[in-house]
């Protein structure tokens, strides 16, 4: 019993991880319709300034406990400084094209933000591995956790609550929600659209980082590591249903879960679980689990 | 006057003759190492380091002895650096491409690169030398006339790891492998699976985790080794995939609970130091970095590349330098045979069986025909010592008992429990 609650927490902390990055994803395409490429690279931003700022706090012999407020601190940074970047810079000034062309446009981005990336920090991997062992461990049944992966579940809670609480209770979230049902409507009764991209784009960068720079601690920061998240992260939305926040938590969940069953007992077929998922639930939804059905247009 | 114009003149042919070596057009070697993407700092810029350094001192006249001729049979070495990055058919046409511009070619970390250029080097009739990708399948699987490759291949990682494990620790009953899930993890995971099985006939194989390649996260699969109960983990892991196993394996256990041996864990000693768990067995895939021999032309070398690049050579920089130094071997080889600008046909008969000093040792080019290295090989276990990681019980093993003899595959020889 212990052995399955251990495989189940596994799954649980992978899914906290894929879900902060899904529910950036999900919410640009919600809003703004684009497929965001560049999502991979702001998760990459996001590990290596945390990785920077968090090993410059502890160099400079502040108290560990603080390298946490510097994981925060590098993900707030990287939405308030990348997002306008990039969506006044360069989206703002592709709107009204083909989703293709924006995919492409975002495609560029992500391979500009590699190379930068590299031109900044290297090729060398970065290390922050303090705020990973801090919090000591826990155990499972014969098992030890660290702790960090209870404040990474309860981050990725904490943030599905705000961001769902702020969508639906907020009057900025429900003006936000009359974008996602018809921009063109939402514009002719006065609602800064332009703003709404502004801010959601910001927040869905910041999440991206946030993902990135809670998985610094516990991985080595190094060139490529926004490709691999990217794939996972459409494959999660995907399976949510492009646009949905529920979504994004329910993908995240089954996709985590599947994918650490699968380690377990069926190791050769780890990936293809993955996508063998997301294929049934194409199967039977074509949408994704909670997508809304488009409404008609003449 | 006259007294005067003849000094002149002799100062002069004296200058002359003393630069007419190096005064020669210069030899281009392309270069052909990751600069960018997963691989280029654990491998890519460390190789490149190597080869530029190992470079710019043969022009120099400043590598001790035996290879006090400056240059490549004394003309100058130019180097043409590219990027490996971008996959297999990238490689392929970047190789047509850079053969029209240098005289030989140099590289290939990549074994999928490493696999699909040689067939095109030979098409082109181009010197190229393979220096650090491991599949044994280059010159197993076909033969080749202008291929080589100085680095010795993959399989002495896996049989002298399965060796040292079981000399280590002669009553472990059952094993488990963590492997990158592509052609070097999948390979490297058989060669000590067939090992540990021909060395101790009825040992367990818990699980065999094969990891998506730059996954990063192992929490699931570190709770299944765990569970394994297995005594021994084996790992082909390499940069951030193998410093993300040790992060996160650390503080939960794993090393302390199982005994971990890397295959190719030496580029994270520099990296990690003594974050890296007393006890866990490491690899270099060769005679290299802590486990090269303690000699003037070693010291030399190590302490040019710390002076220069503020850290020590790993693995690759030592194979970078090593594929410079049997090139150059080669090419004055066929120059004392005879020929003053040895042709391409010529370089390939000096190149063939060769032995020559590498930086980690003697190389030898004793298989495929000629054209494949071998080296000794060492294996050691990682212990902090005053808050630095030191090699100790570094074991080394002959050549030619952990490498397959001429003509025979080696996944069979293994399999016949290393029988010569």
């Amino acid at each position: 019993m212990s052995d399955l609650l251990a495989v189940l927490f596994d799954g649980v902390v992978y899914s906290s991880w894929l879900f902060l990055m899904a529910a950036g994803l999900t919410l640009i395409y919600g809003v703004m319709k684009i497929l965001n490429i560049a999502h991979g690279s702001l998760y990459a931003l996001g590990a290596y300034t945390a990785a920077t700022i968090g090993g410059a706090w502890l160099a400079a012999g502040h108290p560990p406990i603080g390298s946490y407020a510097m994981l925060a601190l590098a993900a707030v940074l990287v939405g308030v400084v990348m997002g306008p970047l990039l969506e006044r810079g360069l989206l703002k000034w592709m709107y009204g094209r083909d989703e293709v062309v924006l995919l492409l446009v975002t495609y560029a981005a992500f391979l500009i933000l590699e190379d930068a990336i590299k031109l900044v920090w290297g090729v060398e991997s970065k290390l922050l591995p303090e705020p990973y062992a801090l919090p000591g461990n826990f155990q499972i049944g014969e098992l030890d956790f660290p702790v960090y992966n209870l404040i990474l579940i309860a981050v990725a809670i904490v943030t599905g609550v705000v961001l769902a609480w702020a969508l639906h209770r907020t009057r900025q979230g429900k003006l936000l929600l009359a974008v996602i049902h018809d921009r063109e409507i939402s514009a002719a009764l006065g609602i800064n659209v332009s703003r709404v991209y502004l801010v959601t784009f910001s927040v869905g960068a910041a999440l991206a980082a946030l993902g990135g720079a809670l998985a610094a601690p516990a991985i080595a920061v190094s060139p490529g590591i926004g490709v691999e998240v990217i794939v996972l992260s459409f494959a999660v939305v995907v399976v949510g249903g492009l646009g949905s926040l529920g979504g994004a938590a329910l993908g995240a969940l089954l996709v985590g879960v599947v994918r650490s069953l699968a380690v377990r007992y069926w190791p050769e077929a780890e990936l293809f679980t993955i996508y063998f998922v997301m294929a049934l639930v194409l199967i039977a939804r074509p949408r994704g689990l909670f997508s809304a059905p488009e409404a008609r247009r003449i | 006057m006259k007294r005067l114009l003849r000094w002149f003149s002799i100062a002069l042919a004296g200058a002359l003759a003393a630069t007419g070596a190096m005064a020669q057009q210069p030899v281009k070697i392309g270069i052909v190492t990751f600069l960018s993407g997963p691989a280029a700092g654990p491998f890519g810029v460390p190789a490149r380091n190597g080869f530029e350094l190992v470079a710019e001192m043969l022009n120099a006249g400043r590598v001790p002895a035996p290879y006090a001729t400056k240059g490549l049979g004394g003309s100058a070495i130019e180097l043409v650096v590219i990027d490996e990055a971008g996959g297999p058919q990238k490689q392929v046409a970047e190789l047509r491409n850079l053969a029209q511009r240098v005289d030989y070619v140099i590289g290939y970390i990549s074994s999928g690169d490493c696999l699909a250029v040689a067939p095109v080097a030979e098409e082109l009739r181009r010197i190229t030398v393979l220096f650090d990708c491991g599949t044994p399948r280059i010159f197993e699987d076909a033969s080749y006339k202008y291929v080589f490759r100085t680095g010795p291949h993959g399989t002495m990682d896996n049989t002298s790891l399965a060796l040292y494990v079981l000399e280590r620790h002669p009553k472990v009953r059952s094993f488990a492998g963590i492997n990158q899930n592509y052609a070097w993890g999948q390979d490297s995971w058989a060669d000590f699976d067939a090992a540990m099985k021909a060395l101790k006939p009825g040992i367990e194989v818990k699980t065999s985790q094969m990891t998506k390649l730059f996954a990063g996260q192992f929490s699931a699969e570190i709770s299944t080794l765990l569970s394994s109960k297995a005594d021994v983990i084996h790992s082909s892991f390499w940069g951030g995939d193998l410093e993300g196993l040790i992060l996160q394996g650390a503080p939960r256990g794993l090393f302390k609970k199982h005994v971990v041996a890397l295959s190719a864990g030496e580029p994270a000693v520099n990296r990690l130091g003594a974050k890296i768990p007393d006890g866990t067995i490491i690899g270099a895939r060769g005679p290299f970095g802590p486990f090269a021999p303690d000699n003037e032309f070693n010291r030399w070398f190590k302490t040019s590349f710390q002076e220069r690049y503020a850290v020590p050579p790993n693995y690759a920089s030592y194979k970078a330098a090593n594929a410079l130094l049997g090139l150059k071997s080669a090419f004055e080889k066929a120059q004392k045979a005879g020929a003053a600008s040895p042709t391409d046909d010529q370089i390939v008969a000096a190149f063939e069986n060769i032995t020559f000093e590498g930086v980690g040792g003697t190389v030898r080019m004793s298989l495929g025909k000629g054209h494949q290295a071998t080296m000794d090989n060492a294996i050691g276990t990682a212990k902090t010592v005053g808050g630095q990681l030191q090699m100790v019980n570094v074991k080394r093993y002959p050549a030619d008992k952990v490498n397959p003899p001429e003509g025979t595959k080696s996944e069979a020889w293994i399999k016949s429990g290393f029988k010569k």
